[in-house]
């Protein structure tokens, strides 16, 4: 049980990372940016293939710049060639693709056997006992949130936040959007592949098939987050997604353990829960119009 | 100050939407000079305005500011010496960033902000900011962190307006942006426009659909048909015209009467 609790919170903090991304392309920027599940990948194969070659804290900058470099591109194409934002995203997953083959030597996936990881190298230093796992997990994201955090209060980050608020205003404040927009999708790119970096060496093995769906759970994780904590300013959105990956995995743990639901079927589960989610308002105010034309038809006697 | 020479604007070229919306244009403003537009519906009121700002690049035709040539440059570039206002209150704010947030941003468009995007809301700047809300009179100085989109659209609008001046620019542009407000908080915008580009001695080019406006705010009162200024009147002849006189003058100067619904409807 306690094993199971501490995997939970163990991938909680990692894959909280994509949702802090998507907190920031989604929430903020306004853009549901597909690169999502590529880079998570990209992060992945990049991080797995440096430590397999002995870099493995190297290999966590470099999976971030990966990721950055593949948001440059999904920027690019919609700010400067007026791909549709999120073609721009899907394009870009797809070429990404090929080059998460190239990554890891055209295999489709590979493992970390007797290799120091960033969680072998950790616990030798002794810190946290039988918990090191979890604490290098939840440090790393605590230290991206605050990083974020402290990024959206500068003068760049104002821009980034308006740029989804209202473009005409930042055009209007001397800014040009299409900077504001790639900088943010970089930014976002680098936590998504810092979380494919981190679960990669922690799983010790990176498949292709690793980001299939993580845009979808990223998007569940913030819900979650934001249902239970409520929406508010930044501090409260960074904290809430931790709080709803965190969750999530918690369920995640119940349902693999207990088999309520076919683990199979968990995708399909998250990703009605997802669409439910988005759809709330439209389906409140559905009903709120239903009602009152059925309480009018009524009023009107026929 | 603006120097405008004969430039065009054709929508949709070569299509049945084909629209020529600017042809030939000139105009020129003195440094402090404060015109005000009026003219019939799709005159081309806002489209000058627009095409001042950067929202397109002119077909043909030259446009310069304070003796330089800005036909080329983007609007994002152009608004660090371009202040502008919208008939849309909601147009020129972020209404999930706070007030003081807001603000800061459009501090941006002092040149010495610019070198770090990495530094922060000061003190000072703070300081700077609630002196200048202090102005407006609505309270907003004690609401800096509250979310604009809490505000009214009269308080949006006057936020605007203080933002589109904070750092002064060469050229002020108002698109009618009074139009979407109740007519005590228009007089009060209006009032405080007035007071801010007198203060600041700022150039300023005003679309209205108010003939007594156009006559009584600035100095010049211009009149738009068909892609053209077809009335540029100021200095005495001004002083002492009155509505039915500028009815008159653009009617003989069209042959045609001034079409535009919201005038008939304004008092």
């Amino acid at each position: 049980m306690l094993l199971i609790t501490q995997t939970a919170l163990e991938l909680g903090f990692q894959y909280a990372l994509v949702a802090m991304a998507l907190f920031l392309s989604y929430r903020i920027l306004d853009i549901a940016d597909l690169t999502t599940d590529g880079s998570f990948v990209l992060g992945a194969a990049v991080s797995v293939t440096l430590a397999a070659a002995g870099h493995s804290v190297l290999a966590i900058p470099a999976a971030m710049a990966a990721g950055a470099c593949a948001g440059f591109v999904t920027a690019f194409l919609q700010t400067r060639m007026g791909v549709p934002s999120i073609l721009a995203g899907i394009v870009t997953n797809t070429g990404l693709y090929t080059v998460n083959l190239m990554v890891m030597g055209w295999r489709s996936n590979a493992s970390l056997l007797r290799t120091e990881t960033l969680f072998t190298l950790f616990k030798k230093t002794g810190v946290g006992g039988s918990w090191n796992e979890l604490l290098l997990s939840a440090s790393i994201t605590i230290v991206a949130g605050t990083a974020l955090w402290l990024f959206l209060g500068t003068r760049l980050g104002l821009s980034i936040r308006a740029t989804g608020d209202n473009r005409d205003m930042v055009r209007a404040s001397s800014v040009n959007p299409a900077f504001t927009v790639t900088v943010g999708l970089c930014f976002s790119n680098a936590l998504t592949a810092l979380s494919g970096a981190v679960v990669g060496q922690y799983q010790k093995t990176v498949d292709m098939s690793l980001g299939t769906g993580i845009v979808v759970i990223g998007l569940a994780c913030l819900i979650i987050g934001e249902t239970l904590l409520g929406r508010g300013g930044i501090g409260k959105g960074i904290v809430s997604v931790m709080v709803g990956a965190v969750v999530y995995r918690g369920i995640y743990a119940v349902v693999f353990n207990t088999k309520i639901v076919p683990i199979e079927c968990l995708k399909l589960v998250t990703a009605t829960v997802v669409a439910l989610a988005i759809a709330a308002p439209a389906i409140k105010s559905g009903a709120a119009f239903e009602k009152r034309r059925l309480t009018a038809s009524r009023k009107g006697g026929r | 100050m603006l120097q405008i020479d004969n430039i065009s604007k054709t929508f949709n070229p070569g299509t049945v939407n084909e629209k020529k919306a600017l042809s030939q244009l000139s105009l020129h403003l003195e440094p402090g000079d404060f015109a005000s537009i009026i003219g019939s519906n799709g005159a081309g009121k806002s489209t000058l305005l627009n095409a001042i700002a950067g929202s397109f690049i002119v077909d043909s035709g030259s446009i310069a500011l304070d003796g330089r040539d800005i036909t080329f440059t983007p609007d994002h570039k152009r608004s660090v010496v371009i202040g502008r206002l919208f008939q849309d209150p909601l147009r020129g704010t972020a209404p999930s960033m706070t007030i003081e947030e807001n603000l800061a941003l459009a501090y941006l468009r002092s040149q010495e902000e610019k070198t770090n995007p990495f530094s922060r809301i000061r003190k000072r700047d703070k300081e700077l900011f609630a002196e200048k809300l202090k102005l407006l009179g609505m309270g907003l100085e004690d609401r800096m962190r509250q979310p604009v989109g809490l505000l009214s659209g009269g308080q949006r609008q006057a936020l605007t307006l203080l933002m589109a001046t904070l750092v002064t620019p060469k050229l002020l542009l108002l698109d009618e942006h009074t139009a979407a407000l109740d007519p005590a908080t228009a007089e009060k915008v209006l009032e405080l426009t007035r007071a801010i580009v007198a203060d600041n001695h700022i150039t300023c080019l005003m679309v209205t659909h108010n003939m007594k406006q156009a006559l009584e705010l600035g100095n010049r009162t211009l009149m738009m048909a068909d892609g053209n200024i077809v009335l540029d009147v100021s200095g005495r002849e001004r002083t002492g015209m009155t509505v039915e006189d500028l009815l008159r003058r653009f009617k003989a100067g069209t042959g045609k009467e001034l079409d535009n619904d919201r005038i008939l409807l304004s008092d």
